[in-house]
């Protein structure tokens, strides 16, 4: 047959991998993130051989704190790691989230968020330091790892301290509610995974390096040769024995500040609504797509594979977005679509579906197509909220300071171009998502058009037919600085530790 | 119905001249690759029946490839290409582009070989003229006049509908499209708005396409003893072709990648430019030949109507075969970044890439002509991204329009002309609104 292996479903390597992939450290409330320069190579190694990373093994007890290590591309290289070594990186990772203005034009980095308003850019530092503690063990684990071993080699180029959030993001929502399910065991390829429709199981590929990924193929992984000298602490590339593999059970991660401004979202919400804070309330959850303890404006229930009870419906029985408008914020960021768009009727079905004659049903404006397949674009989310608390019925308030606070949204995916900016360009920032025009995410969205085409609007979709308009939307979140980041296998991060001598 | 009609004009660059034209089209643009739809030179705005129109330069980045399958490579010259899709037909339109811009034309298409202030440029024109092998168009029959009148008449609709609904409430959905029927006669009748009727089909044209959608079914009838007889040969030979065909598939430059990104996502709408070998030997040359064949029947005939199978994001999308179908040619112009435009074909019609593209040197291996192929996802956008080139003046009569807005809109008006049965009916058509 062809000459695609079919991929073996090797047994994830738990050990070798960093526990952020696997944990989101929710019990470990405190946590601060630590973006650094290197001083002085042969001492940063030296600190990162003994640094106590943790793993992604499963403990007897959680453990009490947590530190985790991801480089940029500048790290690596000053870590010793010659183009040779990490010309097999993804491009976007080598040339940095502000790189290029295409990128930045592409995931909505413009006006306000553009780069060049930033208050750092993660290409330019070299190692993010992360660090996760139970309540009021920060302070310590902080003092552990960053000895003076650490502060001979390294320089703090940023610090980022977060809140405990109690799963709250700072508009008060609840947050991180749609985590995709990783199939670990990684026993059935991604075709049994239920394609057809909404799955929320995603393989393992999809969020580790040299995995089976959703394609059933191995996911893009930097692999050497016997020119990079070293390289035998690393594990053998599978398949090709003369190889050896930097990127296995490692993970790209996305860091991402996004500024929120608190009070302006709610007295927009306020103003918009004449004052009535049911009705302040009910807005806010349609731009969102919940209301604020988390509960989904769909109220139909599907089952859907791999995702818990409470999370189970897709937007299938709301094809005209009356009951959550068809550009609301999580309907953006997970459109919850299988393979094909219809309800599929034995192999004829199938058949005429494919060939795209079905498309008398799309008649209803959810219902075009334009949007399929979420399966190949899911974000593992790891972020932490900083800033201090605000609720939404004191940022009401006339007295209500606009302070410093937001998301220090972080996600970690395998393909920075297929998965994380795909979203962010396709899904959240275009203004002509799913047949809408004129709107991006009501949430997140720069409000500078996009591709010339005015993104500041948002609507809300009525039994009627008659569309509740909301335009200029202000801006609520700014971005204030980026980074893509590698979040290495540990014995990677050996491996790159020792390179430097 | 309109008849629409498309143009290619290829000619190879004269030597040493490269750079110099490359910097002329360069300033024919607003950003880069946009074209700015008044520059001096040709003022693409200017022609109210042209849908889509590019010049690119065509540098062969992959004919080496061919040494794979054992043939000795041949390095193409640099060419220029300039392609665009018309209401009416071609003549008409270069004629028409020759009367507005025949010194602009003059000073770009100077830079071929064998082209002087001498040359009857109209006629040159008409000689490097390449016809395609297949086109598709994704609304067969709408014009570019049709697509802005629809555009302002939504736009128009869009407030009205607002104003009426503020007056009157939305109780009544029967009522509102009344008034809105009104509110668009009163435009029309002030010449605000304009609703140009379509073109009727004449019998003799309805006639041809009748001819022509039932000749392809009645051949294959007739043959078909003949291919049944053909086809485990055909299927015998297509595998050992299959298992044999060398892939070629390096990762693509980081520095292309980046550079083919400036030329992008200036507009919702973005063109794809690529050209490719095809593999050698009769047998593959005859399987592309079908399989374009194919494409430009459907496209005709089933797709046609927004969809091409399932994809909706193409406005317009063309392959041509070249010297001596050694190559293709592969244009199109597709709503969204590069990216979705790739996963969307991947996602969406694997089978009918591998169909058309398996042909072509170093393709991702296929098997039994659908499977394989494009469902390797990374392969296959390495396979693509390799043979992409850069659109150095892209114009788009349309800017800010996808392919689903144009749709929308011809909704609208349709809703408007003739009113929607039902209330329920109604109240979608006044969701589009």
């Amino acid at each position: 047959m062809s000459k695609t292996p079919n991929i073996p479903s090797d047994p994830v390597e738990f050990d070798d991998m960093q526990g952020l992939i696997r944990f989101g450290h929710g019990a470990l409330v405190e946590a601060e993130f630590i973006l650094c320069t290197v001083k002085d190579p042969v001492a940063a190694g030296d600190w990162l051989r003994a640094a106590p990373v943790t793993s992604a093994k499963t403990l007897d007890s959680p453990p009490d704190t947590a530190l985790q290590v991801a480089f940029t591309a500048a790290g690596l290289s000053v870590f010793g790691l010659s183009d040779n070594a990490t010309s097999g990186f993804a491009q976007p990772f080598l040339s940095g989230m502000a790189g290029e203005d295409s990128r930045s034009r592409r995931l909505g980095d413009t006006g306000q968020n553009a780069p060049e308003n930033w208050l750092w850019d993660g290409a330019k530092a070299h190692l993010l330091v992360m660090l996760y503690a139970r309540k009021g063990g920060l302070a310590d684990w902080k003092q552990e790892v960053l000895n003076s071993d650490f502060t001979a080699a390294f320089t703090q180029a940023h610090s980022f301290p977060t809140r405990p959030n109690e799963g709250v993001e700072p508009f008060g929502f609840r947050d991180g509610i749609s985590e995709p399910k990783v199939d670990w065991k990684n026993t059935h390829p991604p075709s049994k995974h239920g394609r057809e429709d909404y799955s929320n199981l995603i393989s393992p590929g999809e969020v580790i390096l040299g995995h089976r990924n959703e394609y059933n193929a191995r996911s893009g992984s930097p692999l050497l040769d016997a020119s990079v000298p070293g390289r035998d602490a690393l594990a053998q590339a599978p398949g090709v024995p003369e190889l050896r593999d930097l990127g296995r059970n490692g993970s790209y991660l996305v860091f991402r500040q996004l500024a929120q401004d608190v009070p302006g979202f709610w007295r927009y919400m306020d103003a918009a609504s004449e004052g009535d804070p049911t009705r302040r309330d009910a807005l806010a959850a349609k731009m969102v797509g919940r209301e604020r303890d988390g509960t989904p404006l769909i109220s139909g229930r599907r089952d859907i594979e791999g995702s818990p009870r409470s999370n189970d419906f897709t937007y299938e029985d709301d094809v005209n977005g009356v009951s959550c408008p068809l550009g609301a914020h999580i309907r953006r960021a997970n459109p919850r679509t299988g393979d094909h768009p219809h309800q599929l009727e034995g192999r004829i079905g199938w058949l005429l579906s494919t060939l795209g004659f079905r498309r008398r049903r799309d008649k209803l404006p959810g219902r075009h197509d334009l949007v399929a397949s979420t399966r190949f674009h899911r974000l593992v989310r790891r972020g932490r909220v900083y800033g201090p608390k605000l609720t939404p019925e004191d940022s009401v308030k006339n007295d209500a300071k606009t302070e410093e606070r937001g998301l220090l949204f972080i996600c970690l995916c395998a393909d920075l171009v297929r998965q994380f900016e795909f979203v962010q360009n396709a899904w959240i920032a275009s203004p002509k998502f799913n047949g809408l025009t004129g709107e991006a995410d009501p949430l997140l969205g720069g409000r500078t058009p996009v591709s010339g085409v005015a993104s500041d609007g948002f609507s809300i979709q009525k039994a009627d037919g008659i569309e509740e308009r909301h335009t200029p939307l202000p801006q609520f979140v700014t971005l204030k600085g980026g980074g893509y980041f590698f979040l290495p296998g540990l014995r990677a991060l050996q491996f790159i530790a020792r390179h430097g001598r | 119905m309109t008849q629409q009609d498309t143009f290619f004009i290829l000619a190879p660059v004269a030597e040493g001249r490269a750079e110099e034209l490359e910097s002329l089209l360069h300033s024919m643009t607003l950003k880069p690759g946009l074209a700015d739809p008044e520059n001096a030179l040709v003022p693409f705005g200017r022609f109210d029946q042209l849908h889509v129109a590019r010049f690119f330069l065509v540098e062969a980045n992959t004919w080496r490839d061919i040494e794979a399958y054992g043939q000795e490579p041949q390095p193409y010259p640099m060419q220029l290409a300039f392609l665009g899709d018309v209401d009416g037909d071609r003549q008409t339109f270069l004629k028409e582009l020759m009367v507005h811009c025949a010194d602009g034309l003059m000073e770009v298409f100077s830079h071929c070989e064998g082209v002087d202030q001498g040359t009857d440029l109209l006629r040159w024109m008409e000689d490097h003229n390449v016809r395609e092998s297949a086109n598709y168009i994704n609304t067969r029959g709408r014009t570019v006049r049709q697509v802005h009148e629809e555009a302002a008449l939504a736009a128009a609709l869009h407030d009205e509908l607002a104003n009426v609904v503020n007056a009157r409430g939305s109780a009544d959905p029967f009522e509102i499209h009344k008034r809105l029927v009104d509110y668009v006669r009163r435009e029309r009748a002030s010449g605000v708005l304009h609703l140009t009727p379509p073109a009727r089909t004449t019998l003799r044209e309805r006639l041809a396409n009748w001819i022509d959608l039932i000749s392809l079914p009645l051949i294959l009838l007739m043959i078909s003893p003949l291919l049944l007889l053909a086809l485990p040969f055909f299927v015998i030979r297509l595998r050992m072709h299959e298992r044999s065909d060398p892939e070629i598939l390096p990762r693509p430059a980081d520095a292309r990648i980046a550079d083919l990104g400036r030329y992008e996502d200036h507009d919702v709408t973005n063109p794809f430019s690529a050209f490719g070998d095809v593999k050698p030997g009769p047998f593959r040359r005859m399987i592309a030949t079908a399989a374009l064949y194919l494409v430009n029947y459907s496209a005709r005939h089933i797709f046609g109507r927004g969809y091409l199978t399932r994809v909706q994001t193409i406005h317009f999308a063309r392959w041509v075969f070249l010297d001596g179908k050694r190559r293709v040619m592969f244009c199109s112009n597709y709503d969204g970044a590069v990216e979705s435009y790739m996963d969307d074909f991947v996602n969406k019609v694997a089978w009918g890439l591998n169909l058309v593209f398996s042909n072509g040197v170093g393709y991702p291996s296929t098997r039994f002509l659908i499977k394989g192929g494009a469902e390797q996802e990374d392969k296959f956008k390495r396979y693509l991204r390799n043979r992409q080139l850069p659109t150095q003046v892209w114009y788009k009569a349309y800017p800010g329009l996808t392919a689903r807005d144009m749709a929308r809109n011809s909704e609208i008006r349709k809703g408007l002309e003739k009113r929607p049965n039902g209330a329920k009916a109604l109240r979608n058509w006044l969701s589009k609104i």
